[in-house]
């Protein structure tokens, strides 16, 4: 299969997707360069434009679809095109949101547009490979790309210490990655998932070395995702980076996560589910354990959001480790509207951000209900939807999740969520009380931000609040994607 | 004959990949670094892959490492500094990397990896074809899209490192070659009517 004379001439039209957003890419990366525009106006519609031409060809080209193309190292399915066009949507989000904030601090640049559009081409590439080699160089190309996106900012220390630290920290995770894979591919002799998961289900004398490499894997899969113990660069990332790049690392690099685990684990080692099991039991204990506590006495929204997502990723591994096609469709909504709520609050955290002012303490949302009723409702509706209250999306997205890990047996696991929850409430239930009944010290930050994002963003947070009143489609849509 | 030699080269490996993190001096550390590069070559060559040898002594000792080296003189490292967290996070950074070598130790020497009981790779070399000729058959056709993949990670390498060097700041000297070339003489050369001095006249 993967010797020269079984060549296949590769199926072009099936990756279309990652063809066509390469393309725009460097498209982006001349017109870019020859533009005169000081605010990259061009840069950034033709950015816009590839992320939803990107995402209707995926949907056009790959839902509905199961094939492989490229000698099996690419694959389309029905779950990469959800998390694909998540991702886009996603990064979409994160374009709309972040433009006056760059302008005002002079970062607004072109390579801003150009690698965050190669990070997003990372992503596409880890969800739809199907081979070891693809899956490490998508991983790795979303990774550098917000390393350097992490250290744009040059003038401020805290930026440069934050990429330092990822960078050194992903160096590491990504050399565990590697061995771990170097050990599956030495005890099957193949870099093809499929092969792979056969091997897996016919373990004989090497059992040891698939569980061996099995560990290295988790660990480098587990430090994408920020989880408890591998979270130790992400407040410090969340904080340092500027936060238009916090947005993207804590949205659309998590659903290219959850993509990273369902190939590589889900997928490919499918029959080990009983050995990875309890290695994702532990992360998902810890992950709620410290994300609920340490969230409570942060000042700074990013760090507190930062401690929150280690509950949420918490959530998501207990939807994957229930393993039935129940759970990763859980873990999937869970992660898509997971991230479309975080998106959103780190929006209006831009919407407050003013030049020379970052609306990033929890103070500065003090008595945001008086100067802008409208934001501060969104607002409560994102941090409603982020407790788990109903009536929100995020209600829909815990329950599919506790249901999934209850029927995998998982009881105590879900108590002890559904009791991590309610402490998150507080942090979360802290900033709505912060907005309705405190007075701000002094003005407080005003609502700024050109037409175009307020209205996405408003649109973004009712989003939150619709799809929690109407979550059927969506949650039969991620369903449908693992009906077996 | 091959095992005794194979061993020299580990073991020459394992000592310089340790001196490049206790050598004193940055540039016997950088030295030190290609010696480990030159014997995991070696290492490899003997394994049958003899491209990827030649290739990491042409790419990482020929150029990399001498660039390598070339920064590390140009910049001025403070040496204590840098070795001051080294023994003091000593007492828990050694037991864990014990405790792992002792876990990988115990696994590794299970006897699992006996190559007898370990399937043969994708690509089983035949006698009479050489690694690079193999190499080349499928880099372009089975490996195509991870190569390409590879190619767009260098661009984005490439771009990346010019976003976070390419910036102007006060205080640093720059030359702008496009104004250079643009320059007219109207902007270096002021001519100016001098009046003629009436009363003292050198004539």
């Amino acid at each position: 299969m993967t010797t020269a004379d079984a060549f296949e001439t590769p199926d072009l039209m099936l990756a279309l997707p990652e063809i066509w957003l390469l393309a725009m890419a460097c498209l982006v990366l001349v017109v870019d360069l020859f533009s005169k525009d000081r605010d990259h106006t061009p840069a950034f519609w033709l950015t816009q434009f590839a992320l939803v031409s990107t995402a209707v060809i995926t949907i056009n080209l790959q839902w509905g679809v199961d094939a492989t193309t490229f000698s099996g190292t690419y694959v389309a399915d029905d779950f990469g095109t959800i998390l694909k066009v998540a991702a886009l949507g996603l990064g979409f989000l994160g374009f709309a949101y972040s433009r006056d904030y760059m302008r005002d601090r002079g970062l607004l640049t072109g390579e801003f547009y150009m690698l965050s559009l190669f990070a997003m081409l990372g992503m596409l590439v880890t969800i739809s490979a199907h081979n070891l080699l693809t899956l490490y160089l998508g991983v790795e190309l979303m990774s550098l790309c917000f390393y350097a996106l992490v250290a744009m900012d040059r003038d401020s220390p805290r930026a440069s210490e934050a990429a330092m630290k990822y960078f050194v920290l992903g160096a590491l995770a990504s050399g565990m990655l590697l061995y771990g894979m170097s050990m599956l591919y030495g005890t099957t002799g193949s870099l093809d998932l499929a092969t792979i998961r056969e091997a897996a289900a016919t373990l004989e004398d090497n059992r040891i070395l698939f569980l061996f490499g099995l560990v290295f894997m988790v660990v480098g899969v587990a430090f994408k995702f920020g989880a408890v113990p591998f979270h130790m660069w992400v407040p410090d990332v969340y904080h340092g980076a500027p936060t238009p790049v916090t947005l993207m690392i804590a949205t659309a690099s998590k659903v290219a996560a959850v993509g990273l685990f369902l190939r590589l684990i889900g997928e490919g080692l499918e029959p080990l589910i009983a050995d990875w099991q309890q290695m994702i039991v532990i992360l998902a204990v810890l992950s709620l354990l410290v994300g609920n506590t340490v969230a409570l006495v942060q000042t700074n929204i990013k760090r507190m959001l930062a401690y929150s997502t280690f509950n949420h990723m918490g959530f998501i591994l207990m939807g994957l480790l229930a393993g039935a096609p129940g759970g990763y469709g859980a873990a999937v909504f869970y992660a898509v509207t997971y991230a479309m709520t975080v998106a959103a609050a780190f929006g209006v955290v831009l919407l407050l951000s003013q030049k020379n002012f970052e609306a990033d303490q929890l103070t500065d949302f003090k008595g945001l209900n008086e100067r802008s009723p409208l934001y501060a409702f969104i607002m409560l509706l994102l941090m409603i939807s982020l407790t788990g209250i109903p009536g929100t999306v995020g209600f829909y997205a815990k329950w599919l999740v506790l249901k999934a890990t209850v029927e995998a047996g998982f009881v105590w696991l879900a108590v002890l969520a559904v009791a991590g929850a309610v402490v998150g409430a507080f942090y979360y239930l802290r900033i709505v009380r912060l907005m309705y009944f405190d007075k701000p010290e002094g003005a407080g930050p005003q609502p700024s931000g050109s037409g175009g994002f307020r209205a996405v963003l408003t649109l973004n947070g009712l989003a939150v609040l619709a799809l929690g009143i109407f979550p059927g489609a969506l949650v039969a849509i991620c369903m449908a994607a693992f009906a077996p | 004959m091959t095992l005794f030699i194979f061993y020299c080269f580990a073991a020459v490996l394992i000592f310089a990949a340790t001196m490049v993190i206790t050598a004193r001096n940055p540039v016997h550390a950088a030295m030190y670094l290609v010696l480990a590069f030159f014997n995991s070559a070696a290492l490899w060559i003997m394994a049958g892959a003899e491209f990827l040898g030649i290739v990491l002594v042409l790419v990482y000792v020929g150029a990399v490492m001498v660039l390598f080296l070339f920064v590390v003189m140009m910049l001025d490292i403070n040496l204590e500094k840098l070795r001051e967290g080294f023994v003091r996070h000593l007492y828990i950074g050694l037991p864990i990397a014990v405790v792992m070598v002792v876990q990988m130790l115990l696994v590794v020497g299970s006897g699992i990896m006996d190559p007898a009981t370990l399937p043969s790779g994708d690509l089983p070399i035949p006698e009479d074809a050489g690694n690079t000729a193999l190499l080349g058959s499928v880099l372009y056709t089975v490996y195509v899209y991870p190569f390409e993949l590879a190619a767009v990670i260098l661009l984005v390498a490439i771009i990346a490192a010019i976003m976070l060097t390419l910036r102007r700041r006060e205080g640093t000297k720059h030359q702008d070659p496009g104004r250079q070339v643009k320059v007219r003489k109207e902007d270096r050369l002021r001519t100016v009517d001098l009046p003629r001095n009436q009363q003292s006249g050198s004539r």
